[in-house]
C-alpha cells in the first residue's frame, strides 16, 4: 500500500534528511511516482529551502569590523597562547 | 572532519594574514550574533560574546587539531563565552523548547479528501499543489518574495525560527545545530519540519496571488 498524500506531507523532512527506514523510503518514492500533486509539493519544498538560503545576511558594521581587526592586529603583534 | 578550505584558512590565519580573518568574520559573524542572542538578552552583550569568541579563536588557534570542522570549533567557543557572559549578567536566557508531540498538520486538512470520498487522504482537485515551473525565476528571486519569506520566518515560534535559520540560512548541519542548541536530533527535525512547512505554505499563498 502506498502512503496517502496527507501522510506524505508529514514525512517530507524525514525524506529530505534521509532518516526514513528503507521500507518507508521505498513507499515514499512509490507514492511520488504515482502522484503529481505530491511531486509538486516536494519541488515546492525544495524551492522553499533554496530560497530561504538566499536570504541576505545582515552585514557587519564597519565600526564592528574595524574593532575586530584591531583585535587581530593586537594578537598578531603579541601572540599569546592559552 | 575539516575541509581543505578550512585548513587553508587556518594556515593563512596562523601566518597572520588579515584577509583570512576578514573572511572568517564574513562567514560566521551574523550567525554567531544570532546564536549568542539565545543566551544573552541584548544585542550589545551578544556583540561582546562574539568579540570574546574571536579573541578565543585567535588565542586557541594553535591548539586546534582539526578533529572537528573549524565552524564547529568556533561555535563551541562561542557557546562557552555566551554561557559565561550570560551567567555574569545573571540573565542567562533559556528558550522554551517545544516538545515533539501535539502535531499541527503541515497542510490544512481540507485540502485532502475526506473518508467518504474514493481516495481518502489524497489531494482534492482544488487542494492539489500546483507546479511552480511556470513561475519566472525573476519572481521567485525578487526582493519582494524574499521579504515575504523573511516575514514567514519571523512569524514562526522562537525555536522553529532558530532551527530553520541555522539550518537553511546559515547552512549548519543538523549535528551542529543539535550541539549548539542542546536539543535531540528528533526534536531538531520536528522543529525544522514545522518551520519549513509553514514557510512553504506562506510562499505558496503569496505566489498564487502573483499570477
Amino acid at each position: 500500500m502506498s502512503i496517502p498524500c496527507r501522510e506524505l506531507v508529514e514525512l517530507v523532512t524525514d525524506y529530505l534528511e534521509d532518516t526514513l527506514s528503507p521500507e518507508q523510503h521505498a513507499r515514499f518514492e512509490e507514492h511520488l511516482s504515482e502522484c503529481g500533486g505530491c511531486r509538486n509539493y516536494i519541488v515546492q519544498m525544495k524551492e522553499t529551502i533554496h530560497l530561504t538560503g538566499t536570504l541576505s545576511e545582515e552585514d557587519i558594521t564597519p565600526e564592528a569590523e574595524e574593532e575586530l581587526l584591531r583585535v587581530f592586529r593586537n594578537w598578531k603583534d603579541h601572540p599569546t597562547e592559552e | 572532519m575539516p575541509l581543505d578550505a578550512d585548513l587553508r584558512l587556518l594556515e593563512d590565519l596562523r601566518d597572520g594574514h588579515e584577509s583570512a580573518f576578514q573572511q572568517l568574520i564574513e562567514l560566521y559573524q551574523s550567525s554567531m550574533i544570532r546564536v549568542a542572542l539565545l543566551y544573552v538578552p541584548t544585542r550589545v552583550l551578544a556583540e561582546e560574546v562574539v568579540q570574546e569568541t574571536w579573541i578565543g579563536v585567535l588565542k586557541g588557534m594553535r591548539r586546534f587539531e582539526g578533529r572537528s570542522s573549524l565552524k564547529t570549533w568556533i561555535f563551541s567557543i562561542l557557546m562557552n563565552q555566551a554561557r559565561t557572559i550570560g551567567q555574569r549578567e545573571g540573565r542567562y536566557q533559556t528558550i522554551e523548547w517545544e516538545e515533539a508531540g501535539d502535531l499541527e498538520p503541515s497542510v490544512v486538512a481540507d485540502r485532502f479528501q475526506s473518508a467518504d470520498n474514493p481516495y481518502p487522504d489524497h489531494w482534492t482537485t482544488a487542494g492539489r499543489p500546483d507546479s511552480w515551473d511556470t513561475i519566472p525565476e525573476d519572481t521567485l528571486l525578487n526582493k519582494e518574495t524574499r521579504r515575504y519569506i523573511q516575514q514567514a520566518i519571523d512569524d514562526l515560534t522562537e525555536s522553529q525560527r532558530m532551527v530553520i535559520t541555522l539550518r537553511d540560512v546559515d547552512m549548519l548541519t543538523s549535528e551542529e545545530v543539535c550541539n549548539i542548541l542542546g536539543i535531540s536530533e528528533t526534536n531538531q527535525r520536528v522543529l525544522l519540519h514545522r518551520a519549513r512547512s509553514k514557510v512553504r505554505q506562506s510562499l505558496e499563498t503569496y505566489l498564487s496571488e502573483q499570477h
